[in-house]
């Protein structure tokens, strides 16, 4: 009887861990599988203008806001502008909604949306700094490694 | 003066936790009852000195101090005083001092409400608690010192505080998930200073429990406010961003909840004792993962501190201390904890332990998502990404779905086991109403979209099984039974019900939100949802530190008006920086709201309107939630248990002074 018990234990207890295992694989496809679908690679002008980031999936891009670039349909939302690094590069973005308050001329931005064939990045979103000491890390980063470049 | 002497306090408040982390434990060691009652005193101290520090530094936001690098970075004269009094958490350095003063709260509370804890427990207790506060205070001094002052050339006028932060929001925000946060360290502090004396018996789990749900309660509040404020202060309409900072915060409640339940069958049963340890000390580190999240700068979020990597290191070190040290004397004394208490498939047990695993889950797959973009980097060799909405929403929704489903069920599990007929019986019939309250609401939204039927099909059987349950209480009628019960009970319920009223205001926001961006000249119309919308124009207003554009909109409904909504666009003269004030039509079943987006030439506005039906409900069912947490400490069971314990300690004095 005892015995018998036991036994009943022990195949609940085997029965439970196959099921956890069973679960949590299932678990890690499914997380795994909703991650590499939603990541969204994030390109420097430079790159974006090199042609390094595809056109067809969703991708994020930033840099600053080029001087006198900002352009606004006059009957609806539309605005197209700039974005480049402190050097040459510089890719055009074009966003249909309202922009965030911080988003200014010469200031650090970041584009999310996807490239169009000709290169202009069609935008969903668009992120500008939320505090006048922050710069997004990525951004500040290409802003760094090209200062370090060029000799001042 | 008044600084130096904020700064002198906290100096002193640090040495007493010095103090806490060594004599009460050093009592233990050579067992010397005086030695381990130490603790109180030193806890006193501590949360005096923490007090008159920061007490000080808000002094000197209130008296314009700019010569203070902090009070310069984020106060003005023209900031209004409210306003220049929760300045003083509005950054990095003044919100970590306010997390000190909370955890130094926390400790005194537990010195002072603890006397139900043996001598030996209470000092180990403490000195855990005392020792937890040693890194706060050394990272606070060391590399984010709010007493820092600019000396001999100060600016004559500050910066001003960051207008965003110029809201009620941030008045109670930060404290309230604070006292959530912190009040984590409590539990943990309870499980190490069991896991050290080795006894692992049940009675840890009744007392940490009424401080586990308090916590708890105030994190839920916290995070409730959080969402609030970003709704209606970031004026995008949002609630929810999935954000890493966001993220940082409910992590650390997905892992308490876990523990609240988990507690409840250890207290109870018995079972799950050396996992409700384990969960003890991971709710408290990934409250500190968050305070590391947010406060190094290693994710782009929202919520931006200013950066600083040294601090990012010294947390990292902290947090491979604390969360490397528990789980070392985690391995070494669990292996003491393995109890055998069976129970049946079909018991509550069962429901708590599903319940955790899903919880678990739920917190490392948000884990995943928001380092992911570290650890691709790292893999990468530094191609930066970003992890979607989208990502978290696939993922997450899944996992809530059965979590609600067994909560539903579960209302009518008994610990042990429970007979299938009274688990199952009645369901046909409440899945039925359900079901029909659901085609009703469909039919008069007409809204026939698969996640709305699904999540609010099983909400709302989960209200009609928590009805059901409160109906036939100890088989009494008419809610009889239900009028006798525990405040424990009273929590639960409340609880539940939260989950169901926050479930269906998501799912109905989420799915039937109107939304328009729209170009307006003054006299423009517009409809959205059954709404119309006249934009009147802008007119030019002044505040105390701000000057506006106010834009005025006439909101009707089939030619009534309902209300007038004035939103406006702020430019703060200090920082020269432009806020967006949104202003909402309120009510218990929509929201109209209206955000002004810039001047587009010849008078005319980018305007954003939102109409958002059951919204409320997401942050009503958030406070039910904590309310019923703070329910639950109102049980007697907690303050017999007192009782007993002083009975008892009397009478062992008693004896002894007879021996003697």
């Amino acid at each position: 009887m005892k015995f018998g018990m036991m036994k009943t234990h022990r195949r609940n207890q085997l029965l439970l861990i196959v099921v956890l295992i069973v679960g949590a694989g299932a678990t890690l496809a499914l997380v795994m599988q909703a991650l590499t679908e939603n990541i969204n690679l994030f390109y420097s002008p430079a790159q974006v203008v090199a042609g390094e980031a595809p056109t067809s999936q969703r991708i994020r891009a930033g840099g600053m806001v080029v001087v006198g670039s900002i352009q606004r349909a006059a009957d609806s939302l539309q605005v197209s502008f700039l974005v480049g690094d402190l050097q040459s590069a510089q890719f055009p973005v074009l966003y249909d909604g309202i922009l965030p308050d911080l988003f200014r001329e010469g200031q650090g931005v970041i584009a999310g949306g996807s490239l169009d064939e000709s290169g202009v990045l069609i935008a969903d979103e668009i992120l500008a700094k939320h505090d006048e000491n922050y710069m997004p890390p990525e951004v500040a980063q290409i802003m760094a490694s090209q200062q370090e470049k060029t000799p001042p | 003066m008044i600084i130096e002497l904020g700064h002198f306090a906290l100096i002193l408040a640090l040495a007493m936790s010095c103090c806490l982390a060594v004599l009460p434990g050093f009592g233990v060691y050579l067992g010397r009852p005086a030695l381990m009652r130490t603790g109180g005193s030193l806890a006193a101290g501590m949360f005096v000195f923490t007090l008159v520090s920061f007490v000080c530094l808000a002094q000197g936001f209130i008296g314009d101090d700019f010569s203070v690098a902090y009070v310069a970075r984020n106060s003005n004269s023209a900031l209004p005083v409210y306003y220049k009094i929760s300045a003083v958490w509005g950054a990095h350095e003044g919100s970590f001092l306010l997390w000190c003063l909370v955890m130094s709260s926390w400790t005194l509370a537990v010195a002072m409400f603890s006397q139900q804890l043996t001598d030996d427990m209470r000092a180990r207790v403490l000195t855990v608690l005392g020792s937890v506060s040693i890194g706060f205070y050394l990272f606070l001094i060391f590399t984010s010192n709010p007493f820092d002052r600019t000396l001999p050339f100060f600016p004559s006028e500050g910066a001003d505080l960051n207008p965003l932060l110029q809201d009620f929001g941030l008045i109670v925000h930060p404290p309230l998930l604070y006292i959530g946060y912190v009040g984590l360290s409590v539990p943990f502090a309870f499980a190490i200073a069991s896991l050290s004396s080795g006894q692992l018996d049940a009675a840890w789990a009744r007392w940490s429990r009424p401080w586990t749900n308090v916590a708890w309660a105030f994190l839920t509040l916290g995070i409730t406010l959080g969402s609030w404020w970003a709704y209606y202060e970031l004026g995008w309409g949002g609630w929810w961003f999935w954000d890493a900072v966001e993220n940082a915060s409910f992590m650390p409640w997905l892992i308490a909840t876990a523990l609240v339940h988990s507690l409840a069958a250890t207290e109870k049963r018995g079972v799950f004792r050396s996992w409700t340890v384990l969960l003890a000390i991971f709710a408290f580190s990934f409250s500190l993962l968050g305070a590391f999240l947010v406060r190094s700068g290693v994710l782009t979020s929202v919520h931006a501190f200013a950066v600083d990597p040294e601090r990012g290191v010294f947390i990292l070190w902290y947090l491979i201390i604390v969360i490397g040290g528990s789980l070392l004397l985690y391995g070494i004394r669990a292996g003491q904890m393995s109890v055998n208490v069976g129970f049946g498939w079909l018991s509550r047990e069962s429901f708590i332990l599903a319940n955790n695993l899903i919880l678990t889950v739920s917190a490392i797959t948000v884990l995943l998502g928001t380092i992911y973009p570290l650890i691709y980097e790292w893999f990468s060799s530094g191609q930066k990404i970003s992890v979607g909405p989208p990502y978290f929403n696939m993922v997450f929704v899944p996992l809530m779905l059965p979590l609600i489903a067994l909560m539903a069920l579960s209302s009518f599990s008994r610990w042990r086991r429970t007979a299938t007929e009274v688990l199952f019986g009645k369901q046909p019939i409440r899945l039925l109403i359900s079901g029909l309250v659901c085609l009703i609401f469909c039919l008069l939204t007409s809204t026939w979209n698969l996640w709305f039927q699904v999540v609010s099909l099983i909400s709302i059987w989960l209200i009609v099984n928590l009805l059901a349950d409160a109906r036939y209480r100890q088989g009494g009628r008419g809610f009889a039974g239900f009028l006798k019960q525990t405040p424990s009970y009273y929590g639960m319920w409340l609880g539940h019900i939260g989950i169901a009223v926050s479930a269906l205001g998501i799912v109905t926001t989420v799915v039937m939100s109107e939304e328009l961006d729209l170009l307006m000249s003054p006299g423009d119309k517009t409809q959205i949802a059954g709404y119309d919308l006249r934009f009147e124009g802008v007119e030019r207003v002044n505040g105390p530190n701000y000057s506006a554009d106010r834009g005025i909109i006439a909101v009707s409904r089939q030619g009534r008006l309902i209300e007038m909504l004035y939103p406006e666009k702020r430019l703060y003269s200090a920082s020269q920086s432009v806020m967006t004030e949104a202003d909402i039509s309120v009510s218990f079943w929509r929201d109209v709201y209206v955000a002004l987006g810039e001047p587009i030439g010849n008078q005319a506005w980018s305007v954003r309107v939102h109409v958002k039906p059951l919204v409320r409900w997401i942050w009503l069912g958030g406070i039910l939630i904590a309310i019923g947490g703070f329910t639950t400490i109102l049980d007697k069971r907690y303050r017999r248990l007192k009782m007993a314990r002083q009975l008892q300690s009397r009478a062992e004095t008693s004896v002894q002074a007879s021996l003697a």
